[in-house]
Formats: C-alpha cells, structure tokens, sequence
C-alpha cells in the first residue's frame, strides 16, 4: 500500500479525515493517533504562526476565538511558501468575508496594518536623505520629486485605524473616536511605527510615488481635500527616515 | 555527484546552539561565547532588516551553519526554484560554515505545511531524493548536510532501514550527514528499535554535525510510549548517554544544542552546550 503525498496532506488538513492505509506502528498495526501528531504539528504551528503575525487581532477578537479562526484560516489557506515571515497575506479578505464578524467592520483593516508592519519589519536596509535635503526656497521644495525607503507603507482606512491599533497595543492610549484614519509606517532604524497621518496624506504619498513633484501631488491631493497638510506629513516622513532621495529639477534660468 | 573540492565543511568539534534573537546581546556580552551558531534559513530570507543586521555581525564573530526547513527534499515534486535561488542566495553572502536540510518534505502543490513529514524509504523515493540533492549541490555550489528525522510512524512500503537509506543517498551524491541523537532516540522509541544498533548501522564517517535537542512524551492509541521531537525542554539522560556512545565511535564532532519552543534564558541554554562540551572532553584524545 503506498500512501502518496497528495492522500498524506489532505488527511492531514482535515482532521474527520480518515488517517491513510499503509501506515502503521512497529507492530504494524494502524497508525491511528500517531498520524495526528503531524496533524497536531502542522496546526499549532500555524496557528501559533497566526497569533504572532496578528497579535492586536487576537487582541481583539480573544484568544480562544482567534485560534477558531486560525484553524478555519490555515486549512482554507496554507502558507504558499516556506518564508512563514509573510504569512497571512490571504488574512484581511478572509475576515471581511466572515459573516459573523460583520459587526466588527474594522478587523480586515487592522489585519493590514499588521501584515504591513510586519512587511515593513523584513524590507531592505535604505539611507534616508540628509535631514537639510528640503531646506530650500518654498518655490524650489514645490519642484522636488521624492524617492521613498522600502519600509515606508501607508494605509487608508474608512474606520479610526490608528487610533484602533493605538488602544490596543499601547497602554493608556485613549479610546478610538469615529471617523476615517490614513496610517503611515516608517523604520527609522529597524522597528517599524505607525503614524497618524494628516487627511489625505496617503493619497498626496500616492501621487509622489507614482512621479509626481511634491507641488503637483499638493495640488492634485488639495482638491479632494482642502485641509490637507504638507509640513505635518512631510514632517512625519523626515522624522522616520522615509524619504532616501530628494531631486529638485530648477527651472532654467 | 559533488565535486569533492566542494566539501567544505568548517564548523569546530565544539558545543553550539540554535541562534535565537532573544539572546544576541548576551551571546555577544558573554566572555565565553559558544563555538559556532546555527540558524534556521528561511527566517533569514526577508530583504533587510534587524535579522539581516544581526546575522551579518554574528557572522564576523561565529562560525554559521545555515540549516534549511523548507526545501522540501522529499517531496514528490520538483523543488521549488525560487525557494533554493533564496538557498543560493542566503549561502552565497554569508559563505557559511555548514549548510543542512531534512530527510522530509514539506511542500506539496505549492502548499507549505511548516513541519517535517516523513516517507516511505523505497527504491523510488531513493531515487527522487538523490536527483533533488544533486539538484541543491549544484544549485548552491557546496556540499549539503541530511539530516535523519524523528518517526512517529512507519511506512507500508519502505524496503530500506533508514541508516542504509542516509548510507546509499550520501554515497551516490557526495552530501554529508547531520545526525540528530535526540530523534535516533525519539524514532527507536515510536518504532520499537535498538538505537545503539541504529549507530551501529549509522556511516558515522559521513557525520559532519549532531543534533541534540528535547522532547515531549505522549502515548499512542495501546498506551505505548510515543516520544514527540519538540526542542522545548533540556536534553534527556539517555540521549547524552547515546551521545557518549556516538562519540567514542565517531571521534570528536561539532554538536549543536536544539531549543525552538518556550526558549529558556541564555544561562540554560549555555549548561546545555557545557554539557555537550564535557561529552566532547571525556573522547580519548
């Protein structure tokens, strides 16, 4: 009896599943509760994987749930490859599609954010531009073009995402007040921090990484939102270390 | 077949220990650090970062052994080209002291199950593992160690034993050995064998490293003693004293103290490898 592969993993992901013929003990009889310890392996591991990658979920949604949720997760989506540091990217639409967590509107965002900062945590080493890179003329800065580090993410959110993370991961943080919240991370060194960011600061970043200078994503990003603040956002991305070019082309003369 | 100039296995006939984040400060504090460290590959496969910065520099200090998880090298199909470009990769900057994989598999359609799953030792399954292990040694440039697993179960179909199946793979493709002690000890308690007459049987010249490491006790569906390999706690009296019985057939190794679950204090970890040092000592020069 050869038990191939493809019959070893499913028994293995389904544990009503039968365990395989052709496994047995030394005296050959079934393997029965011997196959679950690579059952038991396979689960805790991942789910252990899970409680890791999203500790402010299981914060969240408590442990006993969250390890339901994991168990339901890694059987609908095993890890897709060996480097277990970028599991659960499958996470956040996972939990917007659980029906019973649709009070909870929140959660796949927060999953985001987690799965970014976990990204950012693992993104290549970059040297951020001199602090005076942007001490020029007003009508020059307008003018420059950013190159931003690896590490550097940023998140929109229809929900008070920050202030969510915030009351969960950092003791006496105040409570989350409704409303929307774009989030920026940033690496100054090797432990990556979410940030508040000003309204519309994700789509002004967004502008600037798809090429635009710093004036024409102002005035595209301003549009939208009247209030937007370029010092505070600029600020934020200097003070992390985010920003690692700054190319002014002047105008000829 | 490896090219014989590729053997270049560099790690001391000394104590080390599995790398773990939590202690790089003492590692690198302590006036008398162990011999070399091992590190598990992949969870040094992202593109920066604090691991990164961290192996660089132990690296100026230690001597590494890269031990891979993930490869797969028993599985039924190809291995995966990106994962062993990663191996290239990771071996080809830190030009470590040793590099390993596991007689296992753990991918199968693309799908990672994060542990070690056993197969059937067959003529076939020979066969495939040989023509993937050529494939990492030529891949990577250097000589590859495998490593035995722990068993829980057996096969139907092998028509190998396992030291004669580890004997025949290292001869037709020149890889080295790791021995893993603790899951000789854990395997000939689940399968009911000798594991002094597993040694016996074992090509101990082929040995490069030991694995030492702990491991759980449960029972199976008869009530029979079923050994789980968990690297959770200390080592266990018999799996030193088989360690001895290695040694005095082996000759002195490098032996590497296992603890990836509940990781202990630094100071444990460290009796652990001073342990495995007075076992190292008490070998007849």
């Amino acid at each position: 009896m050869s038990v191939s592969q493809t019959t070893f993993r499913a028994a293995l992901l389904d544990p009503s599943a039968a365990v395989p013929d052709g496994l047995w003990d030394a005296a050959e009889r079934p393997a029965g509760r011997r196959f679950s310890v690579y059952r038991n392996n396979v689960a805790v591991s991942l789910t252990e994987a899970m409680h890791q990658a999203f500790p402010v979920i299981a914060r969240l949604l408590g442990t006993q749930n969250m390890d339901g949720l994991a168990g339901l997760f890694l059987r609908k989506h095993p890890p897709s490859s060996p480097l277990m540091m970028y599991y659960g990217e499958e996470f956040p639409e996972f939990l917007a599609g659980m029906e019973q967590l649709s009070h909870l509107g929140y959660l796949a965002d927060v999953a985001c954010l987690e799965l970014a900062l976990r990204q950012s945590y693992h993104s290549a080493d970059s040297q951020a531009a001199p602090h005076d890179a942007l001490a020029v003329p007003p009508e020059e800065i307008v003018l420059a073009k950013l190159e931003f580090a690896p590490s550097m993410k940023f998140l929109r959110s229809d929900w008070p995402l920050y202030s969510i993370w915030r009351f969960n991961s950092e003791e006496g943080a105040p409570k989350p007040a409704p409303g929307s919240e774009d989030v920026l991370i940033t690496r100054p060194e090797f432990d990556p921090a979410p940030h508040l960011l000003p309204k519309g600061g994700a789509d002004w970043i967004a502008h600037v990484q798809a090429g635009l200078t710093i004036g024409e994503a102002f005035e595209q990003t301003s549009t939208v939102f009247p209030e937007f603040d370029l010092g505070a956002t600029l600020a934020l991305l200097l003070q992390g270390g985010a920003i690692t070019s700054v190319t002014i082309e002047r105008l000829a003369t | 077949m490896l090219d014989s100039s590729l053997r270049s296995n560099r790690l001391p006939a000394a104590p080390g220990v599995g790398y773990k984040p939590q202690h790089y400060d003492q590692i690198l504090d302590h006036a008398h650090p162990v011999g070399w460290l091992e590190i598990h590959a992949e969870n040094y496969m992202g593109d920066g970062g604090r691991p990164l910065a961290q192996l660089r520099h132990l690296s100026e200090k230690f001597p590494i052994s890269v031990h891979g998880v993930g490869l797969s090298i028993g599985g039924e199909g190809p291995l995966d080209p990106d994962h062993l470009a990663r191996l290239k990769h990771l071996v080809g900057w830190l030009n470590p002291a040793s590099f390993s994989e596991h007689l296992a598999w753990s991918t199968h359609d693309s799908h990672f199950l994060n542990d070690l799953l056993p197969l059937p030792y067959t003529d076939e399954t020979l066969e495939r593992i040989c023509a993937h292990i050529d494939q990492v040694q030529e891949t990577v440039g250097r000589q590859m160690l495998l490593e035995n697993p722990s068993s829980y179960l057996a096969f139907e179909e092998s028509t190998w034993s396992e030291p004669d199946f580890l004997r025949e793979i290292a001869r037709r493709t020149g890889c080295g050995l790791l021995l893993d002690v603790n899951n000789v000890f854990v395997s000939a308690t689940n399968l009911d064998f000798s594991p002094q007459s597993y040694i016996d049987a074992y090509p101990l010249d082929n040995v490069h490293e030991i694995h030492l490491g702990g491991h759980d006790e449960d029972e199976d569906d008869h009530g029979r003693r079923l050994l789980i390999d968990s690297h959770g706690r200390e080592v266990v009296e018999p799996v030193w004293t088989l360690l001895d019985y290695v040694l005095d057939r082996s000759g002195p190794k490098p032996v590497l103290i296992e603890w990836d679950t509940d990781v202990p204090d630094w100071s444990v970890l460290r009796a652990e490898a001073d342990r495995a040092q007075a076992a190292l000592d008490r070998i007849p020069a």
